[in-house]
């Protein structure tokens, strides 16, 4: 690692002020991909301001229709949620199967949104619910929030501060991880929201999550698993790599959207 | 150089340390207690499991200032060489180390377990939630029977003490 100084504000408004202070400085959330980045002198910060002492960034509440999730709740958190297993118990499940349990207790939803990879689980899940992220300075839709390969909307001196969930009549994720680092190979997230079902993928787009209209449109006319059968995934936007084809990866999203419309 | 307190093991102790130092830089470097061990240093293996607040986590990816005013319990604080914990005497028993590289990690993991799941773990419970630890002696199967009696021991502790 390169040195860099560090900070640990006890609010969000000093948080606010010590990211002006220092242009270029980094967030640190539960630093489980953070840290692995410095270590290999990928970043550079010169400041690191750590978020673990704010605790009004790790409330978990519901109100009326919509689910609140602070960015600095954790994995665990998240998992072992009452709020979160009356309300959307598949999100629940979904951050049960993050990584391994000293990761869980670690990592949180706001780093795993901010940090956007490509293979993550909770992006295909925000996008899916069609999520707002609500930030210090502003408000966004998942839609616009997730902007590619390790990119969001996110300006360098935003702070990510809150992820609100409109309770859907019903979600599941299903995952296929790759049985090395536990990521998606293929991840899956189906709701059936208000505005009709969406179908939200990860681990598979050459440039991040994205949704699959097909089958959406496939699922308007019932929920069911097997609406999804006639559906051919085209590899267009696919990506490949030593885990698996862009054919395979392409099969995997109508097996795993199955899998997760008969667990919802 | 930034002061950080904590109490490690239940003694409050206080260094001026580097904010790039890492949890288990702390603890084996300034405190001098080699218990926790580092294997792989990417978050992967789980040799440097330690607990913090009463949470398992991995030392080799936790900045030493984040810790500021946090408990932290390394394997020196769970028992001693006449007084084992009660994990620490199922995997003796059952066999559940070879070289021992990975067993401080594998003890604090499965202590923690315990907390979360109970003294009555099935096998399947006990191989997912070894998920982080990797042992690259024993195929882990004595792992495993050592975690499940160890926890039953733990199990058995409880009462006696609540008797
Ligand atoms: C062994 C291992 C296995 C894993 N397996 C999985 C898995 O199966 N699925 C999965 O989805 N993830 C997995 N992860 C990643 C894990 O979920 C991370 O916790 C997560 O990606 C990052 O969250 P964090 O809180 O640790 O963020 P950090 O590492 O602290 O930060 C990540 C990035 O986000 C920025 N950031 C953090 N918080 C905010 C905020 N509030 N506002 C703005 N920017 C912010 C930081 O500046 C940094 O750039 C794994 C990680 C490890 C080490
Ligand atoms: S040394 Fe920390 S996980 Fe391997
Ligand atoms: S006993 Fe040697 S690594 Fe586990």
């Amino acid at each position: 690692m390169y040195a860099f100084d560090y900070r640990r504000p006890a609010t969000l408004n000093e948080a606010d002020l010590a990211l002006k202070a220092a242009p270029g400085a980094k967030l640190l959330a539960g630093g489980q991909t953070l840290i692995p980045t410095l270590k290999q002198r990928l970043a550079n910060p010169g400041v690191v301001i750590d978020l673990s002492a704010i605790p009004d960034l790790k409330a978990i509440t519901r109100k009326g229709d919509t689910l609140h999730i602070g960015a600095m709740a954790t994995h665990a958190e998240v998992a072992g949620s009452k709020d979160v297993a009356a309300a959307i118990p598949g999100l629940a499940t979904l951050a049960s199967h993050i990584g391994d349990p000293q990761v869980r207790h670690k990592g949180t939803i706001g780093g795993s949104l901010a940090n956007n990879d490509p293979a993550a689980d909770y992006p295909a899940a925000a996008l899916a619910l069609g999520a707002t992220m609500h930030t210090n300075k502003r408000t966004l839709s998942a839609q616009d929030f997730f902007q590619g390969l390790f990119a969001t909307a996110l300006d360098d001196n935003e702070i990510l501060t809150e992820i609100s969930f409109p309770i859907p009549k019903r979600f599941a994720y299903a995952k296929f991880p790759n049985p090395a680092s536990l990521y998606a190979m293929v991840g899956v997230a189906v709701a059936e929201t208000a505005g009709g079902p969406r179908v939200a993928v990860t681990g598979a787009g050459t440039d991040g999550v994205f949704r699959v209209p097909a089958l959406e449109t496939a699922l308007t006319g019932g929920f069911k698993a097997d609406a999804l059968k006639s559906v051919t995934i085209p590899t267009t936007g696919i990506n490949g790599d030593i885990h698996g084809s862009p054919e395979y990866r392409a099969h995997l999203i109508g097996v795993m959207a199955r899998r997760a419309v008969a667990a919802a | 150089m930034t002061a950080v307190t904590m109490l490690v093991n239940g003694k409050s102790v206080t260094a001026d340390v580097e904010p790039r130092t890492l949890l288990v830089q702390f603890i084996r470097d300034h405190q001098q207690l080699t218990g926790t061990h580092v294997g792989c240093d990417t978050s992967q293996c789980g040799a440097c499991v330690v607990h913090v607040d009463g949470k398992a986590i991995k030392s080799c990816t936790t900045l030493a200032l984040s810790c500021d005013g946090a408990q932290v319990t390394t394997i020196e604080g769970v028992g001693t060489e006449t007084d084992l914990h009660p994990m620490q005497a199922a995997f003796r028993e059952h066999h559940g180390l070879q070289c021992g590289f990975c067993t401080p990690g594998m003890i604090m993991t499965s202590i923690d377990i315990v907390r979360r799941k109970g003294t009555n773990l099935d096998e399947a419970t006990i191989r997912a939630e070894l998920e982080g630890n990797i042992c690259r002696c024993t195929g882990y199967h004595n792992i495993v029977k050592a975690v499940a009696a160890g926890a039953q021991a733990m199990g058995a502790t409880t009462k006696q003490a609540a008797e």
